[in-house]
């Protein structure tokens, strides 16, 4: 099994979620998160005077998966949270040892 | 060049405009005519009127509430709150206690003895006379008391209020409290006195319909004293003093407020009339055009001087149009009262950059919202106030409309003395509560949050945002 977590765009998160499940995946969890990149912030103005934002917001989705989904859950990901634009975030996968569905106490892949 | 060249143009256009319409003359009822039946249904009318105005001011309470938390942040929002609540409470009882026998000494419907420091007869129970027949006898001043007092005690928690969000994010809550009661029983009154009361400047011929010097300048210029005294906010300004945006936490909730506020100027101008007769719309549709007029320039101002048109601006435009009105609301014509808001507009924005790059830390722009568009007011008075007044007071016309200097240089003289007298007064009242430690919190507490530090708990509470110390 695998974690999939995803750092994106707010305003992309139902293209990324429907992608998602038309790739089978049946749950998922988000949070508001601030975060900077390449992109470094940005400047904002208040009553005329700037400001620097350097934690930007973001969105973080994780995901986990069988071993066998990542490549193309991964890819789904990539596809409907891109802009093109700087900021689009980032993409990574990490292995899950354990897994277990509180409700039922199945284990393993069985939960995913 | 093309912008300043279009802009001379405009104002050369509107001046011209400006004198080339004078209001037109109201023929007044004859009120002093009226007897009997008609007399009693003219002073009840009058009298319902003011208490509904006096509601509608009570309105603005909510109105400064919104638009002080809205531009400051979240973890002070509490404390903001609890300083407008106090200043509803403080400034009513202790107008009542103090501030009314001070700002109206004169013995008005016999309720208040010359040398009379309370309106003794709310707290004596002694019977009074408040029937139509007893107020008609008393011939051109038909306000009950009563009716009277709530509107007076509305304006005086008005000024009181304008303070507390100069002065946010940064004040001990019992020195706020302290300055509360200072202004509502004795500052605010003492400047009232000398026109509302008949004192000096009303026999000098100072004109202040509803008050933009009174009250507005009052409160603004103590604004001014309570922020420069204090000091910044904690990273106001950088290491190289320039200043820094700290942004406010709910612009919606601040706008609510400057909407709140738009709506109770309906009943702090109309209202001033203090009788129900036909000015009272004619003054309610050019307290709307000051008003627009304020935000359009504010806007235009703000888009020209900053990359991009600021919204909170535009708000402080508006109840900068709204404020300047107040002194020759019953004196102008439409174009003047247009000019009035206008000019207001451009230079509360000029003014907040201005005072921000002199090192003072105003949160809200009270200042240049009451204190400045305030002055400016009193002195567009002198300029534009017209020969055939909707008010039917007998005022002589302003500099523009062939008064000559003499009104303006009463407007300035007033607006000077009052401007001096409340920066001193309220500057000393603040170095006072600073020389006794009861200023301003710790650094330590000024970066928690005054919510936390000042009241034990915060303005937006756990059930927003559920964290695992408080499931």
């Amino acid at each position: 099994m695998q974690l999939i977590t995803a750092v994106i765009k707010p305003h992309v998160l139902d293209g990324v979620k429907d992608a998602l499940r038309e790739h089978g995946v049946q749950g998922m969890t988000v949070s508001e998160v601030k975060g900077f990149g390449r992109q470094g912030g940005h400047t904002e103005t208040y009553r005329g005077a700037e400001y620097q934002v350097d934690f930007v917001p973001k969105l973080k989705l994780e995901v986990v998966c069988d071993d066998a989904d990542v490549g193309k859950l991964a890819e789904a990901i990539r596809g409907a949270a891109a802009t093109g634009k700087i900021g689009d975030g980032k993409i990574w996968v990490v292995p899950v040892d354990s897994l277990v569905r509180i409700r039922t106490g199945e284990a393993g892949a069985d939960a995913v | 060049m093309k912008r300043k060249l279009l802009a001379a143009t405009a104002f050369a256009g509107l001046s011209i405009l400006a004198l080339a319409a004078p209001a037109a003359a109201q023929d007044q009822y004859d009120r002093t005519a009226a007897t009997g039946a008609e007399a009693m249904n003219m002073i009840v009318l009058d009298n319902i009127f003011i208490f509904f105005a006096a509601v509608l001011v009570f309105l603005m309470q909510p109105g400064f509430a919104l638009l002080e938390a809205g531009l400051t942040r979240a973890k002070n929002a509490a404390n903001i709150m609890m300083k407008n609540l106090m200043d509803l409470c403080v400034g009513v009882l202790m107008f009542a206690l103090i501030g009314w026998g001070i700002a109206y000494p004169g013995d008005f419907n016999g309720w208040i003895g010359s040398a009379g420091l309370f309106v003794d007869g709310f707290f004596s129970g002694a019977t009074v006379d408040i029937s139509p027949e007893a107020l008609a006898d008393d011939g051109f001043y038909p306000l009950a008391v009563p009716v009277d007092f709530l509107f007076q005690a509305a304006f005086a928690a008005a000024a009181a209020t304008i303070v507390s969000g100069a002065v946010a994010g940064r004040t001990k809550f019992v020195g706020y409290l302290s300055y509360s009661i200072i202004i509502t029983a004795v500052i605010y009154p003492i400047v009232v006195s000398w026109q509302w009361g008949g004192g000096w400047l009303s026999e000098a011929g100072f004109v202040d319909f509803a008050g933009s010097g009174l009250v507005h300048m009052t409160g603004g210029f103590a604004a001014l004293a309570g922020a420069v005294v204090i000091g910044p906010r904690i990273g106001k300004f950088g290491d190289d003093g320039k200043p820094r945006a700290l942004p406010g936490h709910s612009i919606p909730l601040a706008m609510a407020g400057v909407f709140l506020l738009f709506i109770g100027w309906f009943g702090f101008n109309p209202g001033s009339q203090l009788q129900a007769d036909m000015a009272v719309p004619v003054i309610a549709v050019l307290t709307a055009f000051a008003a627009t007029a304020g935000g359009a320039a504010a806007l235009a101002t703000s888009w020209i001087m900053m990359p991009k048109p600021d919204v909170s601006m535009v708000g402080n435009g508006i109840l900068a149009g709204l404020v300047a009105i107040c002194s020759g609301i019953g004196e102008m014509s439409p174009v003047g009262t247009l000019i009035t808001g206008g000019v207001a507009g451009v230079l509360v924005v000029i003014s907040v950059l201005t005072v921000e790059r002199l090192g003072v830390d105003d949160p809200v722009g009270a200042f240049s919202v009451h204190g400045l568009a305030g002055f400016w007011g009193l002195l567009a008075t002198g300029l534009l106030a017209t020969t055939s007044p909707v008010n039917g007071a007998e005022e002589s016309a302003g500099l523009l409309y062939g008064g000559g200097a003499g009104l303006f240089l009463d407007q300035l003289i007033g607006g000077v003395v009052i401007g001096v007298f409340v920066f001193v007064t309220a500057g000393a009242m603040f170095f006072g509560l600073k020389a006794a430690g009861l200023l301003r919190v710790s650094p330590e507490e000024e970066q928690a949050g005054l919510d936390i530090s000042e009241h034990g708990s915060p303005g937006y509470g756990p059930d927003l945002m559920p964290s695992p110390a408080s499931v």
